[in-house]
């Protein structure tokens, strides 16, 4: 793993260095402004029963379905579309320490992007100082969901990108993953035919994977380890296949 | 460091398929210490196939690679530390510079931190790069960028440097001063490299490595595999004098001498002459001093050498020809079709 922190660092730098990094980051503060003026705007207007904190969080779908593919579509699929995989790959490099490096520099960028909308929470309590705009129960639930869950996010994205040279199809691959995981289980646990006897494992799992429902538990103080184990194993799962992907690719030449 | 082997590189019936094309088909060569090699093939012959097997970039379908006595297929991390690789066309990133770049390199192939920097200092005067240290990688020209390729192959003193075609694209400047670079490795470091030009590997190469459809189909210094493929000499001579006597006193220089074929004598009774002989040794001073002493007058003589294109030409037809009679590749192979003779 002596090369992981250089290949690290190299990306985190040639990240810091790219202007699109910047207009990402714009694009996604002033969406999350956005959303967050709106919910202040309803709290405004009604009164609401989940504090402003969970509220907001609950649209954490939005940034992910399209900040996860466009923060890791690159980093493979560039790099072999380019050919410099191979030359990084011919110095004592091991697949292993390249994947982990890129999914490590997506992952830190993913958690400074919404560390920042932690901006928003400090600027409404300053201007209005009161405890309960400011809960920081649900919104420290909310902010440790976030890193847990955005392990499996960009390292599906990391997988997606290691699947193709192009990054288009890298983008498609893994918003279709991330809406397949985040919409797909929520209208899996509707289908009625689930509610069978025989299929009573498939519903259990199916009623478990429910990311909404985590994110509501996360928010309400209850980190369930299962669901921790579950963002962890996924995203090792997914790094792991993005590792044996890049190798297969390198067999068929 | 350590002491190396006599043998850098040493390979081994390598096989490598894709599919049903056979890409390398059985080939075993070695390269000595301190030795150019020039690796030379039409296109598809499977040169840059060989260069990424012994770099440990792809694994081999069969047969065995050692780099500096250590196998590929069993350690290839240690391998990659012995070796410097330049692939084809010479994949940069685009958004970094020149002098970031070869830090970053630097660090990966774990060059210490202390040394880096005047390593850096080193293969940047070395590679003529000082001035374009601070620049962006995208936007440096082509020679330039081949020029960072090569800074960056030989960055932490490998014992094995491999390049890919490392003359494609430069002016004739910038290939003189490639030549005097690789040239100047002679002696510390194993170097191959593969080119389609063939006056470039004659000036720079110890040893040439015919390859052709996968096979090597000669080898040895350029000298070497002008004898083994043509194994005759020409010369041309201008000469004054009875053309009847010619066979006689040819003979006596070298048995296997004999007029090839006569032009018509000039104004001034001149015929230009071409003799071949069945031997390599030069026969000039010896042709020179009987037509002397027996009264032709002598006006021109040269020894016409086979360049490596010939010999090019004729190694790769003669596999060519080996293989005609039941492995004609279909119609729509991938390879491009050789030269013809």
């Amino acid at each position: 793993m002596r090369h992981f922190f250089t290949i690290l660092s190299h990306e985190i730098r040639s990240l810091l260095f790219n202007p699109s990094t910047y207009v990402a980051a714009v694009l996604f503060l002033a969406l999350m402004g956005f959303i967050f003026t709106g919910i202040l705007d309803a709290y405004s207007k009604a009164p609401q029963e989940t504090p402003p904190a969970a509220m907001f969080f609950q649209l954490f779908w939005i940034p992910v379905f399209f900040m996860v593919p466009l923060l890791t579509m690159k980093c493979l699929a560039e790099e072999r579309r380019l050919g410099t995989l191979e030359t990084l790959l011919t110095t004592p490099v091991s697949t292993a320490e390249v994947v982990l490096g890129k999914f490590g520099a997506a992952y830190l960028l993913y958690l400074a992007m919404w560390g920042s909308t932690f901006g928003f929470h400090a600027v409404l309590q300053h201007y209005a100082p009161d405890p309960r705009y400011l809960d920081s129960g649900p919104l420290l639930g909310g902010y440790l969901f976030i890193a847990v869950s955005g392990l499996l996010f960009v390292a599906l994205g990391v997988f997606a990108s290691a699947m193709t040279r192009s990054q288009s199809v890298a983008g498609i691959f893994s918003f279709t993953m991330l809406f397949a995981l985040i919409i797909g289980g929520r209208y899996l646990s509707d289908v009625t035919s689930l509610n069978h006897d025989l299929l009573q494992p498939v519903k259990t799992t199916v009623d478990a994977l429910q990311i909404f429902q985590h994110l509501e538990d996360f928010t309400h103080g209850v980190i369930d380890t299962r669901q921790v184990f579950f963002y962890v194993t996924g995203a090792v799962l997914a790094l792991i296949f993005s590792i044996l992907g890049v190798e297969a690719k390198l067999l068929q030449g | 460091m350590s002491a190396l082997p006599e043998l850098t590189i040493e390979a081994e019936n390598l096989v490598k398929t894709y599919g049903s094309l056979v890409a390398v088909n059985d080939l075993s060569f070695t390269v000595k210490r301190g030795e150019i090699v020039g690796l030379l093939g039409p296109n598809g012959a499977g040169k840059s196939t060989t260069m990424r097997i012994l770099t440990g970039y792809l694994p081999a379908t069969s047969g065995s690679v050692k780099i500096c006595g250590v196998p590929a297929a069993s350690q290839p991390d240690a391998i990659k530390r012995h070796i410097g690789y330049m692939p084809e066309n010479n994949p940069l990133p685009e958004d970094l510079r020149v002098s970031e770049y070869l830090w970053f390199r630097g660090r990966l192939k774990e060059v210490p931190r202390a040394k880096l920097r005047r390593r850096i200092d080193e293969v940047l005067e070395l590679c003529d790069l000082k001035r374009s240290r601070h620049r962006v990688l995208g936007r440096l020209s082509k020679g330039n960028k081949q020029r960072v390729g090569i800074a960056e192959a030989i960055l932490s003193e490998p014992s094995v440097i491999i390049m890919d075609e490392p003359t494609i694209g430069l002016d004739p400047h910038q290939i003189l001063l490639v030549r005097d670079l690789i040239a100047s490795l002679r002696g510390r470091m194993s170097v191959i490299i593969s080119s389609h030009i063939l006056p470039e590997i004659e000036a720079t190469c110890d040893r040439v490595l015919i390859i052709n459809a996968g096979r090597i189909v000669a080898q040895g210094s350029p000298a070497e595999l002008r004898r083994e493929i043509f194994g005759r000499t020409n010369y041309r001579v201008e000469l004054a004098g009875d053309p009847a006597q010619l066979p006689a006193l040819l003979a006596a220089v070298e048995p296997s001498l004999l007029p090839s074929s006569a032009g018509e004598a000039d104004a001034d009774g001149f015929a230009a002459l071409t003799l071949t002989a069945e031997s390599h040794l030069d026969l000039g001073e010896a042709l020179l001093r009987a037509l002397a002493g027996t009264g032709y007058r002598v006006r021109a003589l040269s020894r016409h050498q086979p360049s490596l294109e010939d010999v090019f030409l004729a190694a790769t037809r003669r596999s060519w020809d080996a293989r005609l009679p039941d492995h004609r590749p279909p119609t729509g192979e991938t390879r491009a079709p050789l030269p013809k003779l």
